[in-house]
């Protein structure tokens, strides 16, 4: 049992906070390119951006004293992502919109994300300088332990693990209600799908261009609170993941959205079982094993190092090989 | 190409050099030297990353990981032979491994032509991955022990103590032969997918030489590289300061006849023939097939030779400090700012390309001294008036930078897209 408890741990936990955040960064990530056709690559800073908006906030709800038994960094989430919209609203006004008006190539907006990204690393760092900081400095992070019958160890997680993991699965229903239901995302999905055809029926394409910013401006700001919340918050938080964030994208074939949600949680377990140490798991075998066979102490498929590594070269691979996605054909 | 153009281009030209030489006066010989061999160097992987993307249009957003190729290029070539490791078992142990690899290659290649003996469709897939598997844990069964025993015995495996020139050439075409690998898998990509794919793969490369402890030292780092040209202390001059100049006056002069010799190569090979048809290849590359160009070829040799010119100006940085730092490479200082450089230069002409790349140093140094003066007197004038200070001003100051280069890449994009000397194609109508 001991061994299945440490396989949870590992794998199963950690591969679903991560396969989360990537799932939350990939939606927008494709959303964008859906919509506006580049690959917005500002999308990790615009996280770390939300995160550092819920900070502030955080802040703010402390110096009031406002105090629930939920960590203050999740209770001002209602607060922080119409900030985070407005600001990824008024990027999009400032520094896409104007290109995209001169009809530019999709070429030329990537490098001006690439722009973005600075300007906002640049001011974050400023601001904030470079250490690390906590969301939970004036208040403990709980942790969950669940026993299990005939087992040393417990599963673990902690409290944002699970808030992360309940906001991913609202956050991807209610885009979900939103696209199929909605008038607003129904025209969403038809200019991804034809952007001159959607204009041509009647539908306002500055206005999804606008919902798109507001709902993936939202989800970066969701992803990287949640990050910070679970690990801890620096400048460069997402900056570090943002091409694992496209691996997910791009493995569920960049525009679709339900295809991103897989591909975070299949780069997010790829990852976790990658650099898991099998030999842990296989140790009670050990007495079954032929004679003269020794189970070696480290086991894993490529070693601990070489984490986020596995992302780039699923990115790769993908690209290579099915450069529309796992699912082609599968998704509408 | 006007006389006003021309004009224009030499007034940008002058300016730049009244910049540097305000900087001269400001910092003093010594740093100025230094941060023109930045520059000059930059300006090479900015000719470098012109060609690709100015001459051909590919998008490689994977500059860092030429740039690292070519450092650790001069460590294996020029670092000192490294004894321990070769009166070890390390050279028999990786030499099995380089078998293994090599057997696993074939195996690879093999499953690659199951379909010659019927085994087609999912079969196939099913025995190409099987193969890959084999072939990396046969890698690893071989590998795994030699790294323990070189990384335990020898520190590393450290170099062939030949010139460093050398090791800027093989810096050159270790970038080149990765750049072929990496061009004939990517070169099919759509631009944002080619852009993607690239900063993926530099990332591999970077992660590669950050962790092959046994190779490149890692995280501990290889120093010091020799210097092609004597250094402060081989010059034989007492005094502290006059060596330092000596040495590295010295340097950047070599680093300049280089750079001159590649520029010319390059101006005319853009005016030839050969120049004339990449650019055909690059605003239609359909009509260029269709003329009978082989597209495909050309955009490999262009990616290719790009990568060289990166890998020769990544060895020479790391020559110049004399340090390959795995851990020290990042993509904002090492692949964005290298965009910089050819965006505001003026992509698709070399000459936009070094000034871009010297002019882009230059701001990116000074922007520090420049902002932490700044930063200083807003410090004391909000004390006089009685607020707090700002806590560690010169920390802060320093990021200042990178907000810097992306204010430049957006006013670029917005009121200079063609750059600041861009690409003017001779006609037969101008003349």
């Amino acid at each position: 049992m001991n061994e299945l408890v440490f396989f949870i741990n590992k794998v199963l936990v950690s591969g679903s906070v991560l396969g989360s955040v990537y799932a939350l960064g990939a939606v927008g990530v494709t959303l964008i390119f859906g919509i506006l056709r580049f690959a917005h690559f500002a999308h990790g800073d615009m996280m770390t951006m939300g995160a550092f908006v819920s900070f502030l906030l955080a802040a703010a709800f402390a110096a009031i004293g406002i105090q629930t038994p939920l960590p203050t960094g999740f209770i001002v989430l209602p607060f922080a992502l119409p900030i985070a919209a407005a600001l990824a609203l008024s990027i999009d006004r400032g520094f896409y919109k104007p290109l995209r008006d001169r009809g530019v190539r999709p070429v030329t907006l990537l490098i001006a994300s690439i722009g973005v990204t600075l300007m906002i690393q640049g001011l974050i760092r400023l601001f904030f300088g470079v250490s690390n900081r906590s969301f939970f400095e004036n208040e403990a992070k709980e942790i969950f332990r669940i026993a299990v019958i005939g087992a040393k160890r417990s599963i673990s997680f902690s409290e944002p693990q699970v808030l992360l993991i309940i906001t991913t699965v609202v956050a991807v229903t209610a885009l979900h209600l939103f696209l199929t239901r909605s008038r607003l995302g129904k025209g969403m999905r038809a200019m991804a799908d034809n952007a001159d055809l959607a204009r041509v029926s009647g539908i306002n394409t500055g206005e999804v261009v606008r919902a798109t910013w507001i709902i993936a401006g939202s989800l970066a700001c969701l992803a990287g609170t949640m990050l910070a919340l679970d690990v801890s918050l620096k400048p460069d938080l997402a900056f570090n993941i943002v091409l694992p964030i496209f691996a997910a994208a791009i493995v569920g074939g960049l525009g679709h959205p339900y295809g991103a949600i897989a591909g975070g949680f299949l780069v997010g377990f790829a990852e976790t079982l990658a650099v898991f140490n099998w030999s842990s798991v296989l140790r009670p075998f050990k007495d079954v094993l032929p004679d003269g066979w020794t189970l070696p102490s480290n086991l894993s498929l490529v070693p601990t190092d070489y984490k986020l590594t596995v992302a780039f070269v699923i990115l790769v691979i993908v690209l290579l090989f099915r450069p529309t996605g796992i699912f082609k054909g599968a998704s509408t | 190409m006007s006389t006003g153009d021309n004009r224009r281009d030499a007034l940008l030209i002058a300016g730049l050099g009244v910049i540097i030489v305000g900087v001269w006066l400001w910092l003093g010989s010594a740093s100025t030297i230094q941060l023109m061999v930045s520059a000059v160097s930059y300006a090479l992987i900015a000719l470098g990353l012109n060609v690709q993307w100015g001459y051909a249009g590919q998008f490689n957003f994977g500059v860092m990981g030429f740039l690292m190729l070519g450092g650790y290029a001069v460590v294996l070539t020029s670092f000192p032979v490294n004894e321990a490791f070769w009166s070890s078992d390390g050279p028999n142990l990786l030499g099995r491994a380089i078998v293994a690899a090599l057997l696993g290659l074939a195996l690879v290649l093999a499953a690659h032509r199951v379909d010659r003996i019927g085994i087609r469709g999912r079969a196939k897939v099913f025995v190409v991955v099987v193969a890959y598997a084999l072939a990396y844990l046969g890698y690893r069964s071989q590998i795994d022990p030699a790294t323990v025993l070189i990384e335990s015995e020898a520190g590393f495996v450290g170099g062939f103590g030949l010139h460093p020139i050398l090791g800027w050439l093989v810096g050159g075409i270790l970038a080149g032969i990765v750049a072929y690998l990496v061009g004939k898998a990517c070169l099919g990509l759509r631009t944002d997918y080619l852009a993607i794919a690239t900063i993926g793969i530099a990332e591999i490369i970077r992660a590669l030489l950050k962790n092959m402890d046994w190779l490149t030292r890692g995280t501990l780092t290889v120093s010091p590289l020799p210097w092609p040209v004597p250094t402060a202390l081989e010059t034989g001059i007492d005094d502290a300061t006059l060596s330092l100049i000596t040495a590295r006056a010295g340097f950047l002069s070599l680093l300049v006849v280089l750079i001159a010799v590649i520029f010319v190569l390059l101006q005319r090979a853009y005016a030839a023939p050969w120049g004339r048809m990449m650019r055909a290849i690059r605003d239609n590359h359909i009509a260029a097939e269709a003329m009978g160009k082989d597209v495909k070829a050309r955009q490999l040799e262009i990616f290719v030779l790009g990568a060289f010119l990166m890998g020769i100006g990544g060895a020479m940085l790391s020559t110049y400090v004399q340090l390959f730092d795995p851990g020290g490479y990042q993509p904002i200082n090492h692949t964005f700012i290298v965009w910089v450089m050819v965006i505001v230069g003026g992509a698709g002409s070399n000459v936009g390309a070094l000034f871009g790349g010297v002019l882009i140093i230059v701001a990116w140094n000074m922007s520090e001294p420049v902002s932490r003066l700044l930063f200083q007197q807003l410090d004391t004038l909000v004390q006089a008036i009685g607020w707090a200070g700002i806590p560690d001003v010169d920390a802060r100051a320093l990021q200042m930078r990178v907000f810097l280069l992306g204010v430049v890449i957006t006013i670029a994009l917005r009121y200079a897209p063609r750059g600041l000397i861009p690409e003017r194609i001779r006609r037969h109508e101008d003349e």
